[in-house]
């Protein structure tokens, strides 16, 4: 049964194959026939046209012939896609839409991605051309090898050559046949790759390095979406905790004030009384004050910087730890505060949940980086991933292009690595 | 008694300067930055000085700074340092030369009058004055942790803490409404629960404690 299953699935598998190949086959073809005259055609156009711009008529065409480049290739990208599954980036530069024959050439001239365009097209009409054609032609020579061994040696001129086999009689036929045979097993394996390989050289050359930029312009998308996410969150908290806490309170200190002055003549007693609690009112606002700061920027952090922040930190936790800090200098506030929410988040998870009883915390800049490990010896398990703790830490983070490591084993220990780079001062 | 102030803030510099006056106090200097802190201490030797912790050009713990380095120079110059929020790491580093005349406070601290005067003569004494707050998340910390804390009885755990404020015994006794020779009892189990040799000394036994709880660090 077993074993039934696994020769039909060889089986459905060297199906699948040769309708690969027959697939890579035809559209090797298809390649082979758009990109020979496409591309020869849009490069003569290109060179001419541009050649006719000192003279003034290329200022009328090289427009439109850019504009047909820019068709053949948007053609091609397409179809790496849709064949290929290699996706290029578009990265044309927009026109403004009322600008002159004069600015439009001139606009599309400028744009580096016409001249990537420009570079493709010779590549596209020899390597392109030929990588296609072969993706179609070698599955298909093999079947001339059998197609001669079935008799077909007879009809041909003495002495066909079949690749390097000489055809002269039948024995010689099945030596056709033979390295049609191995040439069929080269094609089945190449084909696709030839293929695959066209594709690449299209994306290498149309795409030219748009797509690590694009990939770097991506994450630095997100990024800020999520510092600006964070920092909005972070000013309702706080615009929050000000309008409950400390302006409440100091606006009711301002209301025992203004009952005091009134009732200092008439009850003196009642007065002193709420001078008191208007005292007590203030020292609260103050107390809240002092927590929305700690909670902004501690003010260890400020006065400080890291190394020291993080021993002020650790002095509050109810777990022993030891902090060793080697920090030369003092990196950016921004880096810093990151570095130290960090940690503190950190922290809070280690006490919270890993049943740890010691924490080791070492920080140094190493080669343009700040790496911060905390260790515990708790239970592990922990884990990154949405809803945890720690994904918020990487987040914020990746603003500074800063990275998260968590290595947690069930039954621990617990090692959370970050790395932000940054220069220090 | 001469003092030296140092508060970059006007409104509390010239807040603070009445409130000593009113308790006669004689501010020898009123200064807004650590260089001028560091010159008035050096010059004008006040009985005590009283010392914003973050102070200009810096911005940071510049007052701490100058408070320390004036304590190098003159050791046991007594020091009250005023902060708008208190780090036991900071008052760690104020106690740790282990001579007294060191406060450590928040600056609400201020609004008690009395309190805060009492302090700054403590301090000038050579007493200690340790916000309650340092002395609360300490012992919150250490009862946590610590068993030797957990033989202590409740009151005693009350004693405790004011003691590590810098407090005496009579102090200690006028706030919990008891008898001294109640406190005296009190102190001795403590001492004798946390196996610390019994002193008479005030700022002594902050540091005691102190070292007692930075014990397993």
């Amino acid at each position: 049964m077993n074993l039934e299953t696994k020769s039909d699935g060889r089986r459905t598998g060297r199906r699948t194959r040769t309708r690969g190949v027959a697939l890579s086959a035809g559209r090797g073809l298809a390649l082979a026939l758009i990109a020979l005259p496409g591309a020869v055609l849009c490069f003569c156009l290109t060179l001419v046209s541009v050649a006719l711009v000192p003279v003034g008529i290329g200022i009328v065409t090289t427009p439109w012939v850019l504009t047909g480049v820019r068709a053949f290739a948007d053609r091609r990208r397409l179809l790496a896609a849709e064949w290929g599954g290699v996706r290029i980036q578009r990265a044309y530069r927009p026109l403004p839409e009322d600008a002159n024959p004069w600015g439009r050439t001139f606009g599309m001239l400028r744009d580096p991605a016409t001249w990537r365009d420009f570079l493709w097209l010779p590549a596209d009409m020899t390597a392109g051309f030929v990588t296609a054609l072969l993706a179609f032609a070698l599955p298909l020579y093999p079947l001339e090898g059998f197609a001669i061994a079935a008799g077909l040696w007879r009809v041909l001129p003495d002495g066909y050559w079949y690749g390097f086999v000489r055809v002269t009689d039948q024995s010689s036929a099945f030596y056709a046949a033979g390295l049609g045979a191995v040439l069929l097993v080269v094609a089945l394996w190449l084909a696709p790759r030839l293929l695959r390989a066209h594709f690449r050289l299209t994306a290498a050359l149309l795409g030219s390095g748009q797509g690590e930029l694009a990939e770097r312009v991506r994450v630095l998308t997100e990024t800020r979406r999520d510092a600006v996410d964070t920092s909005a969150a972070e000013l309702r908290r706080i615009e929050r905790d000000l309008h409950d806490g400390a302006q409440a309170r100091l606006v009711a200190m301002g209301m025992d004030l203004g009952t005091i002055e009134a009732l200092l003549e008439k009850d003196p007693a009642k007065a002193r009384e709420l001078l008191a609690q208007a005292r007590r009112s203030s020292a609260d606002a103050l107390t809240e004050l002092r927590e929305l700061v700690r909670g902004i920027h501690p003010p260890v952090l400020a006065e400080r910087g890291l190394g020291d922040a993080v021993r002020a930190l650790v002095l509050r936790l109810p777990v022993a730890a030891e902090v060793d800090v080697e920090l030369p200098g003092r990196a950016e506030a921004p880096v810093e505060s990151a570095a130290y929410f960090a940690v503190s988040e950190i922290l809070t998870n280690t006490v919270k949940h890993s049943g740890a009883d010691r924490v080791w915390i070492d920080m140094h800049h190493d080669q343009g980086r700040l790496r911060v490990a905390v260790t515990d010896n708790g239970r592990g398990g922990a884990v990154t991933g949405a809803g945890s703790g720690l994904a918020g830490v990487e987040r914020r983070l990746g603003t500074f292009d800063g990275v998260l490591a968590v290595s947690s084993p069930v039954g621990g220990p617990t090692m959370v690595t970050m790395e932000i780079p940054c220069a220090l001062s | 008694m001469r003092v030296v102030l140092a508060e970059d803030l006007f409104l509390l510099r010239d807040g603070l300067v009445r409130l000593l006056e009113a308790h006669d106090f004689e501010i020898a200097a009123a200064v807004e930055t650590g260089p001028e802190l560091s010159r008035a201490l050096a010059e004008l030797e006040p009985d005590v000085a009283v010392v914003d912790v973050r102070l200009p050009p810096t911005l940071t713990d510049e007052g701490l700074q100058c408070a320390l380095e004036a304590r190098r120079r003159r050791p046991g110059m007594p020091v009250l340092v005023l902060s708008q929020h208190v780090e036991q790491l900071y008052a760690r580093e104020l106690l740790a030369d282990g001579s007294g005349g060191v406060g450590y406070l928040l600056k609400d601290r201020v609004f008690d009058a009395e309190q805060f005067v009492d302090a700054v003569r403590r301090v000038a004494a050579g007493g200690t004055a340790m916000d309650p707050q340092v002395i609360q998340q300490l012992l919150s910390r250490r009862a946590a942790e610590d068993r030797p804390l957990e033989r202590l009885t409740p009151r005693e755990l009350e004693v405790l803490e004011l003691m590590a404020q810098g407090r005496t015994n009579a102090a200690i006794a006028g706030r919990l409404v008891v008898t001294e020779r109640a406190i005296a009892k009190h102190t001795a189990n403590i001492f004798a629960k946390l196996s610390l040799e019994v002193s008479d000394d005030d700022n002594r036994r902050v540091l005691a404690v102190l070292a007692y709880l930075d014990r397993g660090r």
